[in-house]
């Protein structure tokens, strides 16, 4: 397998941002994330390696860095609940309850018929808004447990 | 609470994030004036002259840290300004809000500290959760680049510069500026040992300089008004406005921009609102996760660099955070270093140990497990762990708020040890696991 050209052309550009072709790499591994099921598997990581001429294995340290790499397949929607200080002081592990209760996954997993990922993640900058989460990259803030409710009811 | 303003005053005007509003807004200005009529050096020195000091959390004077770029006579090798928009530190949003409403600002000032220090590339680094931020700001460079602001030639200057894009992927310690710098290149976020210090060997080994989103966007008001303008705000050694983030238990919670030195009480009372559901207030945190939770009897500090150190704190990113009377400091200090463990790149043992030690204990005496020595050993584990025992900051970061704790509210640690924990668990109520 090889990655679809309409990304090894992008990543060709990217690669003119800087000296050494290597630094593409992160942004690189966001597009295929995006484009290719939502998480990086290890076929992505080994074409990615090819592309950037580098060992699978170094591809694989760089990815399990980051934390908002998936190297393993996860629901369709994310769903990123902040669970630090600020959220925390305005209830935030009550949103995560809900939120637990609305998408029918466990912090940290996915739903079973595959329609969300939960996880409680750290500071997303959204703190004078709190509680406040991300779903799918895009912000959500002064969360209510309706809200909550309201919002993933309405993905499919 | 009328004092003058500058940081925010465009954002309220429509489309303030176009190229078109700012320029209306007299928007690239001082870029102008730079490229007409301003030496490099005339910059730098306008600049120090300001006073400004950095806002990414240190508080380093920017005029100095640009000097410090060597002479482009003697070392000819590219060099680059990196714009540290990885806003990670919890509590802290405050660039989040320049980004999205104001790319331009940070576009113009990029393009003057470039120009100052003769950078022919910069990359602004933004965490990868800030979608519409970072749309926004390569919305901006292309405005720019278009218009002939960007790129080779800017305005037929002779002055050429590139500006770059580059997406984190959710790691605190990519904010810290060599372990951005690892990542820019490709790597895990590993901070890099110092020295050398980025000016001589940054991104690529070449020459660079690291600054924050704030920083940078004062840079244009100076130049554009002058260094004696902007010390009429702000205090003597700490000039300027600057975004105050603050939230928590507060009634109305926002990003403000106040004059600094304005007393953290008339922050918290006069613009915020006070204490939510008025409540009393128990703690606070000045600026930002990694200044530790402070005494209600210290809110009279002004918010400045040298009166938080003078107290014992920090002024940090300016982010306040704020705790009512009913709070549980345990909890909130067990929430950070849950935060600080998983942030840890795990380079240093006395991080990577220290930090899960440290959010072990925290969490035990939170669930009535504690016992009375552990005290102790959250001071002993944090004395292990700083100042100045490890490759960065991280783990000064994790250590300050656990000194905080125990010399700040050991009653409260010696309560829970005695009474079986946060009152949640000394009802028996189980709480959902809220850590992945
Ligand atoms: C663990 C850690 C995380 C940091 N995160 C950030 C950050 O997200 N944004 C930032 O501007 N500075 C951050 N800093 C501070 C940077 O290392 C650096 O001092 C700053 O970007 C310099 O910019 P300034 O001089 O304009 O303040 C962090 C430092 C440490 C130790």
């Amino acid at each position: 397998m090889a990655l679809p050209e309409k990304l090894t052309l992008e990543f060709d550009e990217l690669c003119t941002h800087y000296p050494e072709r290597r630094a593409a790499l992160i942004p690189a591994l966001h597009r295929c994330q995006e484009e290719l099921g939502g998480w990086l598997s290890p076929e992505t990581l080994e074409d990615v390696a090819a592309y950037f001429d580098m060992e699978p294995v170094e591809v694989y340290a760089v990815a399990s860095f980051y934390p908002m790499f998936f190297l393993r397949p996860v629901g369709r929607h994310v769903v990123s609940v902040c669970r630090n200080i600020s959220c925390n002081l305005r209830g935030a592990d009550d949103i995560i309850a809900c939120a637990s209760k609305a998408t029918g996954a466990k912090v940290g997993g996915s739903s079973e018929d595959g329609r969300f990922y939960l996880e409680a993640v750290e500071c997303q900058g959204g703190c004078t808004n709190a509680p406040m989460m991300v779903v799918d990259g895009k912000y959500h803030e002064d969360l209510t447990a309706e809200k909550v409710e309201k919002i993933l009811g309405e993905l499919s | 609470m009328n004092h003058p303003t500058y940081l925010l005053d465009r954002i309220e005007n429509k489309d303030s994030h176009t190229l078109a509003a700012y320029r209306e807004a007299g928007g690239y200005s001082a870029l102008e004036k730079v490229l007409k009529s301003m030496s490099p050096a005339d910059v730098i020195d306008e600049i120090k002259a300001s006073g400004l000091r950095g806002r990414g959390g240190a508080g380093f004077p920017t005029g100095l840290k640009w000097s410090f770029m060597p002479d482009p006579e003697k070392d000819t090798r590219p060099r680059h300004l990196a714009v540290n928009a990885d806003e990670s530190e919890p509590g802290t949003c405050k660039d989040r809000v320049l980004m999205r409403e104001d790319p331009h600002g940070l576009v113009e000032g990029t393009l003057i500290a470039c120009y100052a220090m003769r950078c022919q590339a910069a990359y602004i680094y933004v965490r990868g959760e800030y979608r519409l931020p970072y749309q926004r700001v390569q919305a901006a460079i292309d405005e720019a680049r278009e218009a002939g602001l960007v790129g080779e030639n800017i305005a037929g200057s002779g002055f050429s510069c590139e500006i770059y894009m580059h997406k984190g992927a959710g790691a605190y310690i990519c904010g810290e500026e060599t372990g951005l710098m690892e990542s820019l290149e490709g790597k895990r976020g590993h901070p890099r040992p110092k020295p050398p210090f980025p000016a001589g060997f940054g991104l690529w080994g070449r020459p660079t300089t690291v600054n924050n989103v704030e920083t940078i966007f004062n840079a244009p008001f100076i130049i554009d008004r002058g260094a004696d303008w902007f010390r009429t705000m702000g205090s003597e050694k700490s000039p300027g406005n600057f975004l105050c983030g603050i939230s928590g238990q507060v009634e109305r919670p926002g990003v403000y921009e106040l004059p600094l030195g304005m007393p953290a009480r008339e922050i918290l009372e006069k613009v915020a609102g006070g204490v939510w559901k008025q409540r009393k207030l128990k703690a606070w945190i000045p600026g930002g996760s990694s200044t530790g939770f402070q005494r209600p009897e210290t809110i009279d500090t002004p918010m400045d660099h040298d009166s938080l150190k003078a107290m014992g704190s920090m002024f940090g990113t300016g982010a306040m955070i704020i705790l009512d009377e009913t709070a549980s400091i345990v909890r909130s200090a067990r929430v950070l270093l849950d935060f600080y463990e998983h942030e840890s790149c795990g380079q240093c043992s006395q991080c990577r140990e220290g930090t899960q030690w440290l959010a072990q204990i925290f969490r035990r005496i939170e669930i009535g497990e504690g016992r009375m020595e552990d005290i102790q050993l959250l001071e002993d584990l944090a004395n292990g762990m700083a100042p100045g025992k490890t490759i960065c900051a991280l783990s000064d970061a994790a250590a300050i708020p656990t000194h905080s704790v125990v010399r700040n509210f050991r009653d409260e640690l010696e309560e829970y040890v005695r009474e079986g924990g946060h009152p949640d668990y000394r009802q028996g109520r189980v709480l959902e696991e809220t850590t992945s």
